[in-house]
């Protein structure tokens, strides 16, 4: 087998395509909570939108099939699963800017609600199998061995998620829109000054950031793993709002901090791979202790955090 | 904006505005009632009146914050619609609020540009910055472009905001006590420099004050507000102080201050030394200072904002650790815990009573036993006595005529005015009290109020009470203290008794020279 004539060298490989491929939904799911936590509003419901997109674009790709053909079908499932977030993220957005409400009580609510829609109408489609995403073969004309093959096999998703990131930072720095929504995000006062809506920004910044956590749920079930099960998630959609705070509210970090986490998921398949099985589940929890070591070393009780934006966690 | 299009402006002279009949109603509450003023163009106009006069309410309904019950605002002797404050903005009417509404976490420029009413959506920075650096040099004063707005000291953040509406290209500026947290020497430098502005026929200027002194030195022309009504105007050039604090308070007053009895300074009760502290983000706020506060004197810490007064005043407070220093309290070491402060009878005015001092969804009646439910007769064992506690919070609202509707108001539906004297109820009531540590205590009232927590300050000091009093305002510290003493950057850098203090050095070495 491959894997045993790479033996050792298979195990930074495997960490490699894990890092790409693990690293995708944090990627989308961290934006999608950067881009909302930089208005002002905490949306812990990603969770829930994570499972409601992948669930829409597993069962879309599999019911157009047929009329789209294997090729067109999941990316219509990606865009359905991006429309599905925008509705939760809309119900989330309404509902944690009305009066004494809280947005971290709605966010949990919403994990609820999302993560119900997607098993009630998921339960047909755990079974059947739907058209997955191509990937871009990069080495595909050689013959190296297939582990190789398999490492650099990059999802479009990725790479889209890649080209985002840059996008937003750019977007916070140097669009009229990005400074309105920080400003918004620092100093409600201020914006409010300027003849901002806060409202309307705060649910534009929140329906936005939702459609990349459904799309960070389609490449959970048209990229990899590439099923749709109930426990597809398994909490990635909260331990990406502890990224986005570890990534200092600032896009590019996003983006290294969800490759250290996607890199860390790999961590136990990899070493299973090489026969390693002792401390399998340990292994395997790797991503959530990195996020419990994230969160002690981030806290400290003498200074406040940098880059946090004002209104974060307060009532306005 | 072009270098053609500021002199192309220099012509034209701001617009006329002028505010007829004008009623605004809150509910049964009138806050307005059938008020009219003239803003003539190229003149400094002040609107006086206590808080709650309806000087803000008048603003804000020029500006299209809200929309008046009735009357009209008249730009340019025409009868206009204005409808938020981006109209106003289209009418060349641009306001600069209390509270600075600048992005803390943005720098200078962005904050400039964000402020512009403007729909292109790219921002192009290379062209932008060289467009700011053209405004900033004719500007009359200048703040550094790339320096994020958190980092600015007060004096230099209302300039910014005055900035703002220049660079919005507002001709007539609507000024809303912007003197509040700039120190003497920032107030008379800013409000010099609009003046001159004015003066050259680029502005018409409407500031909204209580401060007599800078309305007599620079505006024009006064209006005052009583309780909602018109109570008078006239050019300041015909009315003295007097005058104006009679249509202000509506009968002649003087201001009475509590005459200062001789004390014998002589029982050290604070005693302090080498107290380090670091603020929120890590840095050091307070580089090792010491000193002493003596029973019956008022010490005076004086400073600009942000030179460490507000963590040094939370050590002593027990609100922030210190990173080394010891405090000690009538001899004994002090750290600020709940049975310290009873025993030592030390008791504190911080500054944002609603956030240091009170605990705002509760009611008026608890917060005011918060020094004193966990004992008798207020408590029995371990259960409260709530009427006992409705008693002395009835006592107390009467003595220190705290405008509440019910002892059961919770606390953030007073006025900034009342919770100040709610807190200082509590504070003064005890019989015990032996140090009082009160910041900018009189931060944001008005005159009375003022008058009254000053008198308050003094008396406790005649009564033999050591009192620390840290405030940004020099005319208060001059007016209370017994020795003065500068904070800059962290430091002491002066002290002296205030009859000997000379205003000229403290300037300096407030300003860090």
């Amino acid at each position: 087998m491959a894997s045993e004539a790479l033996g050792w060298l298979g195990v930074p490989l495997a960490i490699a395509a894990g890092t790409m491929r693990g690293g995708t939904p944090f990627l989308f799911v961290s934006l999608g909570e950067c881009l909302t936590e930089k208005s002002g509003k905490i949306n812990l419901g990603l969770e829930g939108t994570l499972l409601t997109g992948a669930m829409s674009a597993y069962a879309v790709s599999y019911l157009t099939r047929d009329s789209l053909g294997p090729m067109l079908a999941p990316f219509a499932g990606v865009l359905v699963a991006g429309l599905a977030g925008m509705v939760l993220g809309f119900i989330h957005g309404w509902l944690c800017q009305q009066p004494r409400v809280n947005d971290v009580a709605v966010g949990i609510a919403m994990i609820i609600f999302g993560s119900g829609v997607a098993f009630f109408f998921g339960k047909p489609f755990i079974q059947p199998s739907a058209p997955l995403l191509p990937t871009i073969d990069l080495l595909a004309w050689t013959d190296l061995p297939e582990q190789f093959q398999s490492a650099v096999k990059i999802s479009p998703l990725f790479v889209l998620g890649v080209a985002i990131a840059p996008l937003m930072t750019w977007f916070f720095r140097s669009t009229r829109w990005g400074l309105f929504i920080r400003a918004v995000g620092d100093s409600p006062d201020a914006a409010l000054a300027m003849g901002v809506s806060i409202f309307k920004v705060r649910m534009l910044s929140i329906v936005a950031g939702s459609f990349l956590a459904g799309i960070g749920g389609a490449s959970l079930s048209l990229y990899y793993p590439g099923v749709w099960t109930e426990l597809v998630s398994s909490g990635q959609g909260l331990m990406a709002v502890a990224l986005v705070i570890f990534a200092r509210w600032q896009p590019m970090q996003c983006l290294w901090a969800s490759l250290l986490f996607g890199g860390a998921q790999a961590l136990g398949p990899a070493l299973q791979s090489v026969g390693i099985t002792q401390g399998y589940y340990l292994f395997n929890a790797a991503p959530y202790v990195l996020t419990l070591v994230i969160m002690v070393i981030t806290c400290s009780p003498t200074r406040t955090m940098t880059g946090v934006p004002g209104a974060l966690g307060s009532d306005r | 904006m072009t270098t053609a299009s500021v002199s192309a402006s220099d012509v034209i002279s701001p617009p006329d505005l002028e505010v007829v009949n004008m009623t605004k109603q809150f509910g049964s509450l009138v806050a307005l009632d059938h008020v009219s003023m003239h803003l003539k163009p190229g003149t400094f106009h002040a609107l006086l009146g206590e808080n709650g006069a309806g000087k803000s309410t008048l603003v804000k309904c020029i500006m299209g914050f809200y929309q008046p019950t009735s009357g009209d605002v008249l730009v340019g002797k025409r009868s206009r619609e204005i409808a938020s404050p981006k109209d106003a903005h289209q009418y060349g009417i641009g306001m600069v609020y209390q509270h600075f509404t600048s992005v803390p976490a943005m720098t200078v420029a962005e904050n400039l540009v964000l402020s512009r009413f403007d729909p292109s959506v790219m921002i192009r920075w290379q062209e932008e910055r060289d467009r700011l650096q053209a405004f900033m040099d004719q500007a009359p004063f200048q703040v550094d472009l790339e320096v994020p707005v958190a980092q600015l000291a007060a004096g230099q953040k209302q300039k910014l905001e005055i900035l703002k509406q220049l660079y919005l290209n507002s001709r007539i500026l609507i000024l809303d006590e912007p003197t509040s947290v700039l120190t003497p020497g920032e107030a008379d430098e800013v409000l010099g420099l609009l003046r001159q502005e004015v003066t050259n026929g680029r502005l018409s200027v409407l500031m909204i004050s209580h401060k007599f002194r800078e309305v007599m030195t620079f505006t024009d022309e006064v209006t005052v507000l009583r309780k909602g009504k018109f109570a008078g105007h006239g050019l300041v050039k015909d009315l003295t102080i007097a005058d104006l604090s009679s249509m202000m308070l509506g009968e002649a007053r003087e201001p009475k201050i509590v005459d200062k009895v001789i004390t014998t300074a002589d029982r050290p009760v604070l005693e302090f030394t080498d107290i380090h502290a670091n603020k929120d983000n890590g840095l050091p706020a307070v580089r090792g200072t010491s000193l002493t506060v003596y029973s019956g004197e008022i010490v005076g810490i004086a400073g600009v904002s942000g030179n460490g007064q507000r963590e040094l005043v939370e050590v002593l407070s027990g609100q922030r650790s210190p990173t080394t220093g010891t405090v000690v309290v009538n001899g004994t070491p002090y750290g600020a815990t709940r049975s310290e402060m009873f025993h030592n009878g030390v008791f504190s005015l911080p500054e944002e009573p609603l956030r240091n001092a009170c605990v705002p969804h509760m009611s008026v009646a608890e917060n005011m036993a918060l020094r004193t439910f966990d004992r008798p007769p207020q408590s029995k064992g371990s259960f409260l006595r709530l009427g006992s506690i409705r008693q002395m919070a009835n006592r107390l609202i009467q003595q220190f005529s705290v405008k509440t509707p019910t002892p059961e108001t919770p606390i953030s539906h007073l006025s900034g005015g009342n919770v100040q004297r709610a807190v200082l109820a509590r504070e003064l009531s005890s019989d015990q009290i032996n140090l009082l540590i009160a910041a900018n205590p009189c931060f944001g009232l008005d005159f009375s109020a003022v008058e009254f927590i000053h008198g308050q300050i003094v008396a406790a000091r005649n009564r033999g009470v050591a009192v620390l009093l840290v405030s940004e305002d020099l005319d208060e510290l001059l007016s209370l203290a017994d020795r003065i003493v500068v904070m800059s950057d962290g430091e002491f850098v002066y002290e002296s008794a205030i009859a000997d203090a000379d205003l000229s050095t403290i300037g300096q070495r407030m300003a860090g020279h």
